[in-house]
């Protein structure tokens, strides 16, 4: 079944088109890389899809339903999550209080009371993606904790929305290998769990890993699409990322 | 006995979260937690009693004063950094001053409405610059007072540059200071305990990320709407409070020391505290009024105090009070 379709996005600021017709479609249980040199507008495009920037023209459909230029808290509610590039936590609240914000969305609360108290919620989800229950860092406040703990802060707060969408964009980026590492069973996890995952990614190689198709952004444009492997032989992505084609 | 005593560091705080029903565990805990709640209560309530008149009515200015600067110290706290407070006062002041002067309405029902649609009309007023962001945000809410003071000048309606006077007096200063003493401490009170709750969490969040909840699923437009409602009908209440205590309202409503006031009151009690604004009110108000004497000299030395406070204690008094309170020591 289809999950998402985007169709024909145009994004200009100015005179600059950072989007420049972007069409793909998502089927549900997916995990969907986008890949792309710096400023091709992967951001831009999580940033239409999601309603924080309004398209110039095109259109989005989540489920079949038309979600272009819907308020992005409307989005999140209809159950597409995403994560922010640069880790955007609560700073003055305790960790496990940042999962209460998404835990008051009109989603969660739609589903009644079966869903227990908030804080144990929240300290549940913290605990699945690796804060340790028994210690102090779930009560500390997100300012003091260290960055790979920001980044599984921001990838809780998709999972207390329980969205069906994921939008990661750039999970990995500051994070070193182990814990990369253990992050990729967590994405996994959630894959085995029936979600639809779109990661927007630098690290290519743990990207393949999972990836179950490649979408490839340059300027704007889609320049190639297809499975993890293969994508990298392609002529047009080898221009691309490196500026030449590979000779053998 | 005494080499088996030792000096423990407690951080109660953390011990509050982690004891969880910490405020039953001991009579101490309960003292440790009543006692700074109390003793301002206490101080005030009996300040409030035995100062001579004079001091009295400086008094209840100083309360209303002190309203605003929580309320200010409110929306500050929700990201919304507001340098137009005169223009919830004002709102407030006109309301009530309008529907006595024009329905001579009495002060039962002038307050109350001044307060719950004063919130309303400031919300509406300041809905387009939600759209703005932080310093942005301040500079409209800088200039909407000033443009409606023109307004109301320029136009003449409600009582043009002369305001309106002969308005209905608060029935005495015993009921204006009580009145104040409460209203100060619902607002301290009540705003706590909203913040504490898990709603209060969400604008305590607009200030951290107004995206990030956005992206949690809730309408940050519609929570920013609240917290203007919330924070400008508290000021509305002093607006619509001193119009009946002066018994007329006019231009100086708007006048800049409302707005300046409760933003000086916060920096030196401590910002986001809610209970530092109050501290900074109840220092800066009795202050002001002690140094009227000196004429304009008092100026030079009001601001010399605040510079050095802020040089000295950025963080404000209340925390560093809070601090000391917290990290004690003792036998066991």
């Amino acid at each position: 079944m289809e999950c998402l379709r985007v169709e024909k996005i145009v994004k200009t600021f100015g005179g600059i088109r950072a989007l420049n017709g972007i069409s793909f479609t998502l089927e549900e249980g997916n995990l969907l890389g986008i890949i792309g040199p710096n400023g091709c507008g992967k951001t831009t495009l999580v940033n239409v899809i999601t309603g924080f920037l309004r398209p110039s023209s095109g259109r989005v459909f989540y489920r079949g339903k038309d979600i272009t230029g819907l308020r992005p808290s409307k989005i999140a509610n209809l159950g597409v999550g995403r994560t922010f590039q640069m880790v955007k936590p609560f700073y003055q609240l305790p960790a496990y209080k940042n999962l209460v914000i998404p835990l008051s969305s009109p989603k969660i609360r739609r589903m009644g009371e079966h869903y227990g108290d908030k804080d144990s919620v929240a300290l549940d989800i913290l605990e699945d993606i690796g804060f340790e229950r028994d210690s102090s860092i779930p009560f500390q406040v997100a300012s003091v904790l260290p960055h790979g703990y920001l980044k599984r802060l921001e990838m809780a707060r998709v999972l207390a929305l329980q969205s069906d969408l994921i939008i990661f964009d750039e999970l990995y980026s500051g994070l070193s290998l182990a814990e990369v590492a253990s992050m990729t069973p967590l994405i996994q996890k959630l894959m085995s769990a029936g979600k639809t995952i779109i990661m927007i990614e630098h690290r290519l190689r743990e990207l393949f890993r999972i990836a179950d198709r490649i979408l490839v952004m340059d300027q704007g444009s889609v320049i190639a699409e297809g499975a993890s492997r293969a994508i990298m032989k392609d002529p047009a992505v080898q221009k691309a990322y490196l500026g030449v084609e590979l000779k053998r | 006995m005494k080499e088996n005593r030792r000096r423990e560091r407690i951080d109660r705080p953390i011990k509050a979260v982690t004891d969880d029903i910490y405020c039953i565990s001991s009579f101490r805990e309960i003292v440790y937690l009543m006692l700074p709640r109390a003793l301002p209560i206490l101080i005030l309530l009996i300040a409030v009693f035995f100062v001579p008149l004079y001091w009295k009515k400086v008094l209840v200015i100083t309360f209303i004063m002190a309203i605003m600067a929580i309320s200010w110290d409110f929306l500050a706290s929700c990201g919304l950094i507001s340098l137009g407070q005169a223009l919830f006062f004002a709102v407030g002041a006109y309301i009530s001053g309008g529907l006595n002067h024009y329905l001579g309405l009495p002060i039962y029902v002038t307050v109350p409405v001044a307060t719950l649609l004063g919130g309303v009309i400031s919300a509406m007023l300041i809905f387009p610059a939600l759209r703005l962001r932080g310093m942005y945000f301040s500079m409209v809410t800088l200039i909407i007072p000033l443009m409606l003071m023109r307004i109301i000048e320029a136009t003449k309606i409600l009582g043009g540059t002369e305001g309106m006077s002969g308005l209905s007096s608060l029935p005495g200063l015993p009921f204006s200071i009580s009145v104040s003493v409460l209203a100060v401490f619902a607002a301290l009170f009540g705003l706590r305990r909203l913040l504490s709750s898990d709603n209060g969490m969400i604008f305590l969040a607009l200030k951290d990320n107004d995206r990030a909840v956005e992206a949690s699923g809730l309408n940050t437009l519609w929570f920013k709407v609240k917290a203007i409602y919330i924070g400008s009908a508290l000021c509305a209440f002093c607006g619509a409070f001193m119009t009946h205590y002066y018994m007329s309202v006019g231009l100086s409503a708007f006048a800049l020391d409302l707005s300046i006031f409760p933003i000086a009151s916060c920096v030196l009690g401590g910002i986001g505290t809610l209970a530092g604004p109050l501290l900074g009110a109840v220092i800066l108000g009795p202050l002001s009024e002690a140094l009227r004497s000196l004429g304009t000299f008092r100026i030079v030395i009001y601001s010399a105090l605040l510079i050095i406070f802020i040089a000295g204690l950025p963080e404000g008094i209340f925390p560093f009070l809070k601090r000391k309170y917290e990290q004690t020591e003792r036998w066991v």
